[in-house]
């Protein structure tokens, strides 16, 4: 296989917590943990609410609108997955429900990135088990 | 019960370091550098070796004190100590734990270290080329996001909009290393001065912010520090320098990943630079020259804030290469830092601090009395030392 012919790379986590967050992507809906004692959401999936202490959490579907909190575009090919893509934008999106996640941008050229501006999510599916959430200018009247 | 305190109890007495090279150009194995760099701090310190009796780390360094210890014939290793996480933001860290281990009677002489050979090794800091990414990892890598010049590049981005401070404060602070680099002759970049028109032709590293001259170099070579106690120090061939303060350690959540942590924007030091400067009796306004961590330009910009030696406001005033040179409001980075001089993960940086204090800087500040050194931006733990001569104390 050629250089950039390589794949990106796919999340594959071994951990259940983490497997659940991916298989609920394939929904078309991005999901993140709600605390069932003081309603706060979070991410990344993990076993106990890092405010309130409870072990009590449920898969809650998330509105998948949020703002651009943050971005970078990189020049470096850090893996041969994004050799024909360079330059290219990561972004941390603040999602609605007030958790972060990193991800990729859609339908913007990256000139007319402006931190703040309003996102929402879409998915893309890349392999038979891996949908990737991804984010794009969200639409009008929203 | 009474509260704690370092200031004045340890004195640094030695600096030792190798000659430095590009990252894979070391003709010596990692070993001997460090072994190297000791052998000079002890030489530096006019004392043997066989005096060491304690070593401490951070970033996982791979030459560990019991081979060390074998090595240079040492009869009694009583302390060995690795600062964990946070990688070159243990730089001071493995200095305050130096500190903390002579106060409390556990070691009597204690070398800091750091040694790196890149070729033998592999490159510090590098992402995984693999097809399948796990754990947190499995969050940013399929977006492209697997180094630390692109996650700190996002908190700067962050940082710079919402205080509105514009980029020329990150060339000044480039410069301002590149400058001081010129008089230092064990600098990589001595002989290599930086122009305005050179740092802003230079090639993206990560856009907004991070040139190819923004970011830290990677190098070879070896540093140590050793320290004692005041009294024993008064026999050594240096003049003592004293620490005055130290912390280490980060805010709440502030690891929170993958970019969750409340207080984003941040090199990680707010809670961290009160307890240093109450320990040290000092404030900011003190502070005669400082060294602070370069792993990437934006990251002293905020660490400088979060030491409260300028204030966000005045951050786009302050950040002028007139102010960060010799003769300026705040000398920064006098040995050429991490950029120019050398990218021994930042103890360079804290044996810089120890000769301006001692008056042995190739860009000497005139009669610097206190010295600040700040190691780590942006990770967690950070670690943060500041020293002082004995007429502060």
């Amino acid at each position: 296989m050629k250089f950039d012919q390589i794949p990106k790379p796919v999340a594959n986590p071994t951990e259940p917590l983490n497997r659940e967050f991916w298989e609920l992507c394939k929904s078309g809906f991005l999901h993140f943990q709600r605390c069932d004692d003081c309603g706060r959401w979070r991410h990344l999936p993990r076993h106990q609410c890092a405010g309130c202490g409870s072990p009590h959490w449920h898969w809650a579907v998330s509105s998948g609108r949020g703002k651009l909190f943050s971005w970078t575009i990189s020049h470096m090919v850090l893996h041969p997955g994004f050799a024909g893509e360079a330059p290219y934008a990561a972004i941390v999106v603040e999602l609605e429900e007030g958790v972060r996640m990193v991800s990729g941008l859609r339908d913007l050229p990256v000139e007319q990135m402006r931190l703040d501006m309003p996102l929402e999510v879409c998915f893309e599916q890349v392999t038979e088990n891996f949908t990737v959430p991804l984010f794009r200018p969200a639409s009008a009247g929203q | 019960m009474s509260k704690g305190s370092i200031r004045g109890q340890v004195a640094v007495v030695g600096v030792g370091e190798t000659t430095y090279y590009k990252r894979g150009e070391s003709p010596d194995a990692e070993f001997k550098l460090g072994l190297q760099a000791i052998l000079k701090a002890c030489e530096d310190a006019g004392i043997s070796p066989k005096q060491i009796d304690g070593f401490c780390s951070f970033s996982d360094d791979r030459n560990d004190p019991t081979r060390l210890s074998a090595a240079l014939g040492i009869p009694t290793m009583r302390l060995s100590v690795m600062q964990w996480g946070g990688g070159g933001g243990g730089a001071a860290g493995a200095i305050s734990n130096a500190a903390a281990a002579i106060h409390a009677g556990y070691a009597d002489v204690v070398v800091a270290y750091r040694a790196l050979a890149q070729g033998q090794f592999g490159r510090f800091g590098q992402g995984s080329t693999a097809a399948y990414a796990q754990g947190e990892r499995a969050y940013t890598a399929p977006y492209g996001l697997m180094s630390p010049a692109q996650s700190f590049a996002m908190k700067v981005v962050r940082f710079m909009h919402d205080h509105k401070i514009g980029p020329n404060t990150l060339r000044a602070i480039s410069m301002a290393s590149y400058h001081h680099a010129q008089n230092n002759p064990r600098a990589i970049m001595y002989g290599k001065p930086l122009t305005e028109e050179k740092y802003d032709q230079s090639r993206w590293i990560v856009e907004p912010y991070f040139h190819l001259y923004d970011c830290c170099m990677e190098n070879d070579g070896a540093a140590a520090i050793i320290l004692t106690s005041p009294e024993r120090a008064r026999d050594m061939k240096q003049k003592p320098v004293y620490l005055l303060g130290a912390a280490q350690g980060s805010g709440h959540r502030a690891g929170a990943p993958v970019h969750n942590a409340g207080d984003y924007g941040s090199s990680n030091f707010t809670q961290l630079t009160a307890r240093m400067y109450e320990m040290a009796g000092v404030t900011a306004k003190d502070v005669d020259v400082a060294q602070i961590y370069e792993n990437f330009t934006g990251g002293v910009l905020m660490t400088m804030i979060e030491h409260n030696l300028c204030t966000p406001e005045e951050a786009n005033e302050f950040f002028k290469l007139e102010n960060l040179v010799v003769g300026g409001k705040l000398p920064l980075n006098t040995s050429g830092g991490n950029l120019a001089e050398c990218y021994m993960h930042g103890l360079g940086l804290q044996i810089e601090a120890i000769r301006q204090l001692r008056g042995q800087s190739t860009n000497q500040v005139a009669n610097a009395k206190v010295a600040l050194a700040a190691a780590g931006p942006m990770v967690s733990p950070v670690s943060t030392c500041i020293y002082g001569t004995e007429e502060v104390l």
